[in-house]
């Protein structure tokens, strides 16, 4: 023991391993408590177009998404690759949409339906007219409130 | 019976770490930390016999921004980049010089802001069925900026504040001051596409 007398007096006394429970946890609790669960699987390519104006959208429980996009890869073999709509997980035609609203009112609180938002979530390639034949759909299904799902960037390009 | 432990034994948490561990990184691939953003618009109604009745809204107070097919802009008649056009409907809206060609303005009555000359200007947005979207939305955020440049502006002037940190009366005051219409008309199909 002689030989190694030195040992006790230098280095350094391990780290404390004791508190890293809590400082998991902490970012656990973190993690969880910010965490938004994707409900529906997209099938589509989306690349939302980016704008300087945004705002935020203040409550999730009052808006309905409508995604308008490419079909991704796998599914070009059975749905080609022009723009399509994918209501919830499934893709759909614009005549849908008015049943899908619909739906999507059902499930609301009564007071709380003329707030309801509709966010058209489309890819920028898309061209507009299908995205105008869901803003008619929409009209005639009275869901006026719409709000066109942006990126914030500082200047657009 | 004799044998009978005194008490339970302690669990180890000496594991804790490692399911919390698990928990977490579970957490941090589940999470997207998007929170949706977007510009919002207001519709009007669906009335199919409603048609336009342009003809009793003065040349003047029209301000027509198309979009063709090729994502090419046309305003009042010019090509313009999107850039410019900020600018541009930035000074069809306030009309500073009250100037002929841009449009006429009314008094009214705002609370806060007393007797206001409030523009009479309509901003028609006309797009093909081809342009993209990406365009389009480009074009529409512009047109927002600028009226929102133009509320900041008339907001630190009267209440020294920016229009965001408003109460929503002010809010609501400006507003009336410098009214956001945009009119979407119903798109040709030129391009063809």
């Amino acid at each position: 023991m002689a030989k190694f007398g030195r040992k006790g007096k230098g280095g350094m006394p391990g780290i404390s391993t004791a508190s890293l429970p809590d400082i998991v946890f902490m970012l656990l609790f973190f993690f969880m408590v910010s965490t938004v669960m994707r409900e529906t699987t997209l099938k589509i390519e989306q690349k939302l177009p980016g704008a300087t104006e945004v705002k935020k959208m203040e409550r999730k429980s009052l808006v309905s998404y409508i995604n308008i996009g490419k079909p991704r890869p796998t599914f070009q073999s059975m749905y080609g690759t022009e723009p399509r709509i994918q209501l919830n997980d499934a893709f759909a035609k614009v005549a849908d949409i008015r049943n899908y609203i619909t739906a999507e009112r059902e499930k609301m609180d009564e007071k709380e339906r003329p707030l309801m938002t509709v966010s058209l979530k489309v890819d920028q390639k898309t061209k507009m007219g299908i995205v105008v034949d869901v803003k008619q759909e929409l009209r005639k299904a009275s869901a006026l409130k719409i709000n066109y799902s942006t990126r914030k960037v500082e200047v657009i390009e | 019976m004799a044998r009978k432990s005194k008490e339970t034994p302690e669990i180890n948490g000496g594991s804790m770490a490692d399911i919390a561990f698990l928990l977490l990184i579970f957490f941090l691939v589940a999470t997207t930390m998007d929170i949706d953003t977007g510009l919002s618009r207001q519709m009007p109604p669906y009335n199919p016999e409603a048609q336009e009745s342009k003809d009793e809204i003065k040349e003047r107070n029209v301000y027509v921004v198309l979009i063709n097919s090729n994502d090419q802009i046309l305003v009042e008649g010019q090509p313009m980049n999107v850039h410019k056009i900020r600018e541009a409907a930035k000074e069809f809206i306030v009309n500073p010089e009250n100037k002929s060609n841009l449009p006429e303005k009314r008094p009214v009555e705002i609370d806060f802001l007393g007797e206001k000359m409030v523009s009479k200007g309509i901003i028609s947005l006309q797009n093909d069925r081809g342009t993209s979207y990406g365009m389009y939305i480009k074009v529409q955020n512009e047109l927002i900026a600028a009226y929102n440049e133009v509320r900041d502006e008339v907001s630190m002037r009267e209440f020294g504040r920016r229009f965001d940190d408003l109460v929503k009366e002010k809010q609501d005051a400006i507003k009336e001051y410098y009214p956001q219409i945009i009119s979407e008309a119903e798109p040709k199909n030129i391009g063809g596409k």
